[in-house]
């Protein structure tokens, strides 16, 4: 278990104690307010280098990132792999020293193969690596960001706030994750989050998206999907990943929609109170109804916006984090 | 004349062992006994606390040439081999152009010719090992080529393997099968279970080599052809042949050092020197392995040693090629595996020489063979193809001391027992002390 990811890598959610991911909602819940500043700049990482390595397609993960780093008053290296050596048959290795070379402290990476991250992070033991998704493997921030927006709602409809609340609004919380577990990120880490922090989770999905070894999972697997919405406190929706080939594990996108879509009559079993979340790009009308999306129960625009804050304090955490124990 | 003794070791004779010595003149086994007057100018190997065996023989090497020159070349290979105690291999098809053909098979053993050690080739099964065609296996059997595989993938059809085996049965080959049903293995790249799971990789489930094993077993069954079933690594496959083998069908089968000292664990960092085919599988199956190999149910230890250049094991772990390098290391790991101290010398000779040179026929002298004879009982007057293996020596794997072009090892900084001091092969010295000549 590691209890604070100060001066870390962040590779994972897994293995990460229920301290360590506190630690981050409330380092995020400070910069929340940085983001409302008509001058939404704090000095935390003055002078530092943050490169941003997209090897996989992304917008809001990327500007979320960058405009983290900015706001932190990090220089930001962009890489644009479309147009780079990359594309020129560069290694990974090749690539991230060509880049440390140019003097970085953090790099921020996306890469379609499950741990190439934690490969970089061999190559460049000196620079913090920050896993942005790692093919089917983990997408830290977003499970971070993830507790962060339901914690923040929670800790509003209770009259207090996110830092006094500590973990307590977790506990318990029934969360019903759908959809593509099994080619899915965003659910391995929302799931470690979710769990290190005390909710009760369960998944629903048809049984050829469901993880091989679902069994040795933290979870329960619902047999009855309008049931478990009845139950849910939080509603996590996954992207049906069609780009990754998902198109053949179910006879059609219909068939899908029809058992596991959160429609708009299907809503009706949701209580109104329960959050309904989706880690985006959302394929309208297809794991969501474009009017159930809309509802305002529906959160998606608040998890992009709390993307910003969630990744301020992990580039904070994991960079700064460092200097100071190495000061200390 | 040349002329070698070993001096002081222990003999192994087909079930039999004595201390003593052992001498070689001109090639050939020329005495055995407890005390032998060597000729003068005799070179003296000293042997004491050591095994005298018959050399090595490894069922499935993959020597990269022609088309992989950067990650092993056919001489680069059997200095690896000899470094390893290794007298023969047989050297995979899977080259680019893949060996399906007389005249690149001829190559290959020509090449072979020129190195310390003997070099076998097993043919094609199929043109291009596309899975699509034979391969024109009586040609190239005629060549003395006794084993044909498609490795590094197996014979996908169920039919055209099956009119392979009918094809081979009267030319006297054995077919080897890579057992892997691709379509269930669906491009993963470790074994499919919790781990795969957890770090989001793609499994290629045990079942996926089960299905392959079973149906083969039925199709040697059916045709009254003979397989040889290569890299075997869970439990229920080898069962499933030493029941085969029990209801006397013509089934032997090979398992490999990495799968009987490494598990699917081993993938947990992402490092692709882990990464193989058949894939690290449960610790259940390692032990499995092991128990198999103490109780004489496995025909031969193979390496599948397996050169890549270091750029490719340095790509991500599901573009990385399979492979892992095997000959250096395999001797020390069998001896470890049969229980290191505890190890039975007959067991661990008949997995690492007499087993391998049975499957690939490269018996004593056989004056049909190209090569000369592996093996044997270490009688006078055969082929003088030897080890000497010092089970007393510990030491380390080393990436940076390994003979042959690549250093995809899994084991660098492995302690490991049991080492090489002498290989005689082809009737020349060529490991003396435990370094290359």
């Amino acid at each position: 278990m590691t209890d604070s990811i100060r001066g870390k890598n962040l590779l994972s959610l897994n293995g990460l104690s229920r301290d360590a991911i506190v630690e981050v909602l409330d380092a995020a819940e400070s910069f929340v307010e940085v983001n409302q500043r008509t001058v939404k700049k704090v000095p935390a990482l003055k002078g530092r280098v943050v490169a941003s390595l997209f090897f996989e397609e992304s917008t809001r993960t990327r500007l979320s990132f960058e405009t983290a780093a900015k706001r932190l008053s990090a220089d930001v290296l962009s890489l644009a792999v479309a147009s780079s050596s990359v594309k020129k048959g560069e290694s990974l290795r090749d690539t991230i020293s060509t880049i440390d070379a140019l003097g970085i402290d953090a790099v921020v990476m996306r890469h379609q193969s499950s741990g190439a991250a934690l490969q970089v992070s061999r190559y460049v033991p000196h620079v913090r690596v920050i896993n942005a998704g790692d093919g089917l493997h983990q997408h830290p921030t977003q499970g971070l960001l993830d507790a962060f927006t339901v914690r923040q709602v929670l800790a509003e409809r209770n009259a207090t706030t996110g830092l006094e609340s500590g973990s307590e609004l977790f506990e318990g919380l029934h969360v019903l994750i759908v959809g593509d577990i099994r080619h899915s990120r965003v659910a391995r880490s929302d799931i470690a989050a979710y769990v290190a922090l005390g909710c009760e989770v369960r998944v629903a999905a048809p049984g050829t998206l469901l993880p091989t070894d679902v069994e040795n999972w933290p979870v329960t697997v619902v047999s009855d999907f309008d049931e478990a919405l009845e139950w849910a406190d939080v509603v996590g929706l996954l992207r049906l990943q069609r780009e990754r080939g998902t198109g053949s594990f179910v006879p059609s996108l219909g068939e899908f929609t029809a058992t596991y879509g959160l429609t708009l009559e299907r809503s009706k079993h949701l209580r109104p109170s329960t959050l309904i979340m989706h880690p985006g790009p959302m394929n309208r009308g297809v794991e969501i109804d474009s009017r159930v999306a809309d509802l305002p129960a529906a959160v998606i625009e608040r998890q992009v916006t709390n993307g910003v804050p969630i990744r301020m304090a992990v580039l904070y955490l994991t960079v700064a984090g460092s200097q100071q124990e190495r000061q200390s | 004349m040349s002329a070698f003794v070993l001096r002081h070791g222990l003999v192994m004779g087909e079930g039999t062992s004595d201390l003593g010595d052992l001498l070689v003149v001109d090639g050939r086994i020329a005495e055995v006994g407890t005390r032998v007057d060597a000729p003068a100018g005799a070179h003296e190997v000293d042997a004491s606390g050591c095994w005298i065996g018959p050399g090595f023989v490894d069922l499935h090497t993959h020597l990269r040439e022609p088309g992989h020159e950067e990650a092993e070349s056919i001489e680069s290979g059997a200095l690896a081999a000899a470094a390893g105690g290794f007298t023969a291999v047989v050297a995979m098809p899977n080259t680019e152009p893949a060996l399906d053909n007389v005249a690149l098979v001829s190559y290959v053993l020509d090449r072979g010719d020129r190195t310390a050690i003997d070099v076998a080739v097993a043919g094609a099964i199929t043109q291009g090992r596309r899975g699509e065609f034979l391969a024109p296996m009586a040609e190239i059997a005629a060549l003395g080529v006794r084993l044909f595989t498609d490795d590094g993938i197996g014979v996908q059809d169920p039919s055209l393997m099956r009119r392979a085996l009918t094809y081979a049965k009267p030319l006297g080959v054995r077919l080897a099968q890579h057992c892997e049903d691709e379509s269930l293995a669906a491009g993963g790249s470790m074994n499919e279970g919790a781990i795969s799971s957890r770090l989001g990789l793609v499994g290629r489930p045990a079942l996926a080599e089960e299905l392959m094993v079973l149906r083969d077993i039925e199709l040697v069954r059916l045709t009254g052809g003979a397989v040889h079933f290569l890299h075997l690594s869970t439990a229920r496959s080898v069962a499933m042949v030493v029941a085969a083998r029990r209801e006397g069908l013509a089934v032997t089968c090979e398992v490999a050092p990495h799968h009987f000292t490494l598990d699917e664990t081993a993938c947990e960092g992402f490092d692709p020197l882990f990464k193989v085919h058949p894939p690290l599988r449960t610790a259940d199956d390692v032990a499995a392995l092991r128990a198999a190999l103490r109780g004489g149910l496995i025909d031969a230890v193979a390496t599948d040693h397996a050169p890549h250049a270091p750029e490719l094991k340095d790509l991500p772990f599901d573009e990385a090629p399979a492979g892992m390098l095997g000959l250096e290391h395999a001797a020390a790991l069998t001896y470890e595996a049969l229980g290191a101290a505890d190890a039975d010398p007959q067991t661990f000779f008949d997995l690492l020489s007499r087993g391998p040179a049975r499957v690939a026929q490269l018996r004593p002298n056989d004056e049909r063979l190209r090569h000369s004879g592996h093996g044997g009982a270490l009688r006078v007057g055969d082929d003088a193809n030897l080890v000497v293996f010092d089970p007393q020596v510990r030491w380390n794997a080393r990436r940076d001391a390994l003979h042959g072009r690549s250093t995809n090892t899994p084991y660098d900084g492995r302690e490991l027992f049991g080492k090489v001091r002498a290989t005689l092969a082809k009737g020349h010295l060529v490991v003396d002390e435990g370094e290359l000549v």
